[in-house]
Formats: C-alpha cells, structure tokens, sequence
C-alpha cells in the first residue's frame, strides 16, 4: 500500500500514513490526467519546434544567411 | 539582530519511498513562508511535473515557463504546479532543486499566490528549468502544504524543508 509522510508543524512529529483506498483513485485519475495533459504539450512542442525548421529552411532556400535567419527571431 | 529565517520541518523520504511530503499546522506566526525542496520520484521516464496542495486543495491558475536548454514553451493550468523532477531514467542519484515562496501566506484577507523555480540535473539528453507564477483563489490562511511528483512515488533521499520568515 503507497504511503504518504506527513509531518505536524507543530510538534515536528513525521509520520508515515498509508493512503486510503479514496486517495489511491484520486491519485490514479489525477495522474492520468496529467499524463494526457502533459502529452498533448509535448505534441504542441514538437509541432512548434518542426514548424520553425521548416520556416527556416525555407528562408534558407530564398537565400538568407543563417545569421539573417537568426536576427529574424530576435 | 532579530531571527528572521527558521526552519519549521525537514523530511526526508525513506527506503520505502512516499506518495507525497505533507505538513499540517503550519505556524501562523511568520509573514511568509519558503518550501525548498530536492526530489526524485519514480516515473519511468526522466522527468515528471510536480504538484503541490494547499489545504488540501489543487486546483488554481498556474502560468509556466520551462525550457530544456533549446526550446522555451509557456504553459496555463488549472492546478498548482511547483516545477519539474527528476524521474527514474535520469542520471542514477540526481535531483532536482527547488523552491517555493509563499508571501503573505498567513492572511485571512488576500487571495494566495506563490512562485516556484525548479531545474532538473541530468547528464544524459536533457535537463528543464521551469518557473512557475500560480494563484490560488482562497482567502483562507495557509495552514497545510503537500508536495508530491504527478506520476510516480517521491524516491528514498528526496527532502523538502519548510522554512517560516518574517519581515522583522
């Protein structure tokens, strides 16, 4: 069974706390949603990073220098 | 001269690793409050996103900027975001560093907000920095914190520390 650490302010007492059956399904639904979320980012990332190699290249192709290209972003 | 920077709690995760690092009955006797923290968890990838509670509650506005040495995204959540970790195919017994301000913290009047700034280390392909600037829409005092790793179990070695500051 996950555990948690749960220190009291307090006292500054820790104690190790295995999570309720309620915990354990939030945390899985909670994880999966982050998980998704966090994909689709990447996915954002990656399309964003593929659409600025092709710009560049493009520019590249039209004859701008690659110090030219770079002053373009800046 | 005054004390004005103590430390509340350290903990430190053991063999058994831990879902999540709580503290309950925070002081309220600070004017701000500062959680520092170096974690590793279990995902099986090389980095995870970190979360954190306050009173028990997730949910809030965060606006996120993370880079990984070549490309810099920014990002809005609906969940308190605290940064990234190191995960379990990173480079063997690394961690991330980490910190959290929680100014104002003890009021009873002013919605919460916080900063956080996390790296990862890795030697391998890459390594993110990530600052994240999150409101938390609740005039309540904060009185309790959690911090946990979204996808996988905080590792033995992970810690985090509660520090308590005051403006005088």
């Amino acid at each position: 069974m996950p555990t948690k650490l749960v220190v009291d302010c307090s006292t500054g007492v820790t104690t190790e706390v295995e999570l309720t059956a309620e915990e354990i399904a939030q945390r899985e639904a909670d994880a999966a949603a982050f998980a998704q979320e966090e994909a689709q980012r990447l996915a954002d990332e990656q399309a964003k990073a593929a659409a600025k190699a092709a710009a560049e290249a493009k520019l590249a192709a039209l004859g701008l220098t690659a110090e030219e290209i770079a002053a373009l972003g800046k | 001269m005054a004390t004005t920077y103590g430390a509340i709690a350290t903990v430190t995760v053991g063999s058994g690793g831990a879902a999540n690092i709580e503290f309950t009955s925070i002081p309220q006797t600070y004017t701000d409050l500062k959680l520092v923290y170096s974690l590793r968890n279990a995902r099986n990838l090389d980095t995870d996103s970190i979360s954190i509670t306050i009173n028990t509650v997730g949910v809030g506005t965060s606006l996120s900027l993370r880079g990984n040495g070549s490309i810099v995204v920014s990002f809005t959540e609906t969940k308190l975001n605290a940064g990234r970790v190191v995960s379990a195919t990173a480079t063997a017994n690394t961690f991330n560093s980490g910190e959290i301000y929680f100014p104002n913290y003890a009021s009873n009047v002013n919605n919460k907000s916080y900063s956080s700034d996390t790296v990862t280390e890795n030697n391998n392909t890459q390594a993110f920095q990530q600052l994240d600037a999150v409101l938390y829409p609740s005039t309540e005092p904060i009185t309790n914190l959690t911090i946990f790793g979204d996808n996988g179990n905080l590792v033995e070695y992970s810690t985090a520390t509660l520090y308590g500051i005051k403006n005088s």
